[in-house]
């Protein structure tokens, strides 16, 4: 029988456990927090760790429950170690060893980024090698060369300069009015209206493979108190699908661009922001233009979530890389090459 | 029964391994405590790197397995949130996995039971004579302790009762509700981190941090009781830092 890997996740707002056997997910349990920080517009990292010590257990034991398993069943034991919230990822970290150390089986810490590209194969089978990841969430916007998941760390090619996409839709959603986090409403609210406002592309055509969003989120909030200066309504869905626009506009072609400049045929997006309805559809049309074959997992398995650490802990396994010792420190700032 | 404890509530990361023997001779009698193997690191910043190891060498020092353990005590604070988590969760976890109870202990009842075993054995028989009470002070930061009061053991108990706290102050608020309190003798590092405001309290140079061993003696009873234990609810006695955000700024002048 293919080992069982249990992953566990907890770098920002969601306590998550994953159950995966040879490349199968047998559950994905999990606990957000993100109701409790709604009222504060943005993840309090206190109110975060808070979380996740009352969640873990009943999170731990849900998935086992989901699965059709038991503690004693599970082979492996896999954890996001960085980068993310220093406080939210030691109480996974810490569970992680307990667990592991519990159980008598190896513990394999694994970075948020490249559990975010792993998700995929659970829904798509093995990825090729090389290929490229665009991942775009609600702390993270880059652009990632994976050479090959199990064996080799992933590369940067490069990433936002100031603020990440999702902190953008949700910022941009806070001056319009609009609830946290921000993407789901300003997706929502882009269907009714039409992209005619030119917003800038920040770093658009610059040559590099980095992104900015603080210019777009000013450039908004400028536009639409100058409407509200002159007393005039503010055409929200417009504003809405006019911003929705520029930040698919610059993903999409920079993620584009390197798979040419790389010669890479498969691109997976993934993270939260990849949940955007525009994002999806331009990042389609784009990759079937060039030839390129697009790989976007369900909207559950992009946001945070504990199958796709267990995901990468599996490949790690199956690949019989080195186990990670008990001394695993969490890294906030955890760089890929760990 | 074997039995796992630890304490994270300080700067002090404490793991020991114990053994419990339940009551055998008579009404009265108390579960017999062996200590087998035990670790103490003192760094504040690295509770979460040393404490899954520190489990395993005192495993592997008693020649146990993680089968082997009937129970997990743990001290639920109150101590500097990040490291207090990190032993919580792991308690939490080893219950979890291995399918065993996991006890909570307020790790300052640990420290005020091993104060008042100190007290015993320098003036024994005092626990009868009307002592005074007694109080425990650690570390919170930003200028604060938490602190408890304790009345002596009485003829039923070994342990000392809790009468005010556990609770968060600035050393000189705590300081006045002790002398009201008519504490007579003050322990652990927040007694010598503010020896000024504690002047009028000699604070005596032990104990310095909870003792797993402590944690034990206080939940011995219960872990034969076969009864489940009280959920596990950390004692944090601060809510968390956050400011709720103002009205959008206007980004043009
Ligand atoms: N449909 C959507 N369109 C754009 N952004 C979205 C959408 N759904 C979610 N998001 C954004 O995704 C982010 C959360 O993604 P997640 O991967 O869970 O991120 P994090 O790593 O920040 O927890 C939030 O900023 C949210 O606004």
């Amino acid at each position: 029988m293919s080992p069982v890997v249990l992953g566990i996740e907890t770098s920002c707002d969601e306590t998550g456990v994953g159950i995966v056997r040879d490349g199968v997910l047998l559950a994905d349990a999990i606990a957000s927090s993100v109701d409790q920080h709604a009222r504060y517009g943005g993840v309090v990292p206190e109110v975060a760790a808070r979380a996740h010590l009352e969640a873990m257990v009943p999170t731990l034991d849900r998935a086992l429950a989901d699965a059709r398993l038991r503690p004693a069943d599970v082979d492996a034991v896999a954890v996001t170690a960085g980068p993310g919230l220093a406080g939210a990822l030691l109480v996974g970290v810490a569970a992680a060893k307990a667990y592991a150390l519990a159980l008598g089986v190896p513990l394999y810490g694994v970075h948020h980024l490249e559990a975010h590209v792993a998700v995929d194969t659970l829904e798509h089978g093995p990825l090729p090698r090389p290929a490229m990841a665009l991942l775009v969430s609600g702390g993270h916007s880059s652009l990632l060369a994976v050479p090959d998941l199990a064996r080799e760390p992933v590369v940067s090619l490069g990433a936002t300069v100031d603020d990440a996409a999702g902190e953008a839709f949700d910022k941009v959603a806070r001056l319009l009015g609009l609830p946290f986090p921000g993407g789901p409403p300003i997706d929502r609210l882009a269907r009714e209206g039409a992209a005619t406002i030119p917003f800038p592309r920040g770093k658009a055509g610059d040559g590099t493979y980095d992104f900015s969003f603080s210019g777009l989120k000013t450039a908004v909030a400028r536009w639409v108190e100058a409407r509200r200066a002159a007393g005039e309504p503010v055409p929200v869905a417009d504003v809405a699908a006019s911003f929705q626009e520029a930040v698919a506009d610059v993903l999409t072609a920079k993620a584009v661009t390197a798979c040419r400049e790389r010669g890479i045929d498969t691109l997976v997006v993934g993270g939260g922001v990849a949940a955007n309805s525009r994002l999806r559809a331009l990042a389609a049309a784009r990759c079937e233009a060039a030839g390129i074959t697009l790989r976007v997992p369900r909207p559950g398995l992009c946001t945070d979530n504990g199958a796709m650490v267990a995901a990468l802990g599996g490949l790690r396994v199956a690949a019989g890389a080195p186990a990670s010792e008990l001394d695993l420190a969490a890294s906030s700032s955890l760089p890929l090459s760990a | 029964m074997l039995v796992l404890a630890l304490d994270t509530s300080t700067a002090a990361c404490s793991v020991a391994l114990v053994g419990v023997d339940a009551a055998v001779s008579g009404p009265g009698s108390r579960p017999v405590i062996t200590a087998l193997a035990g670790r103490v690191t003192v760094d504040a910043r690295r509770h979460g790197e040393v404490l899954a190891p520190s489990i395993a060498a005192v495993l592997a020092e008693a020649g146990a397995r993680p089968a082997d353990l009937g129970a997990v005590v743990v001290g639920t604070g109150p101590g500097p949130f990040t490291s207090l988590r990190v032993g919580m969760v792991t308690g939490a976890a080893i219950g979890a996995a291995r399918g065993i109870p996991v006890h909570g202990v307020c790790s300052l009842d640990a420290l005020a039971g091993d104060a008042a075993a100190l007290l015993e054995a320098e003036r024994p028989g005092s626990r009868d004579a009307g002592r005074s009470a007694l109080a425990v002070a650690t570390d919170a930061r930003r200028r604060e302790v938490y602190w408890a009061a304790y009345r002596p053991a009485t003829g039923g108990s070994d342990e000392p009762e809790r009468i005010i706290g556990p609770a968060v102050d600035r050393p000189p608020d705590a300081a006045a509700r002790m002398r009201e309190a008519q504490v007579g003798s003050l322990f652990g590092p927040g007694a010598t981190l503010y020896a000024e405001a504690f002047a009028g309290f000699r604070p005596p140079p032990r104990p310095v941090f909870p003792s797993p061993a402590a944690l034990v003696r206080i939940v011995a009873a219960a872990l034969f009781d076969g009864g489940a234990p009280a959920p596990l609810v950390p004692l944090y006695l601060r809510r968390p830092d956050a400011a709720l955000p103002s009205a959008p700024k206007a980004v043009t002048a």
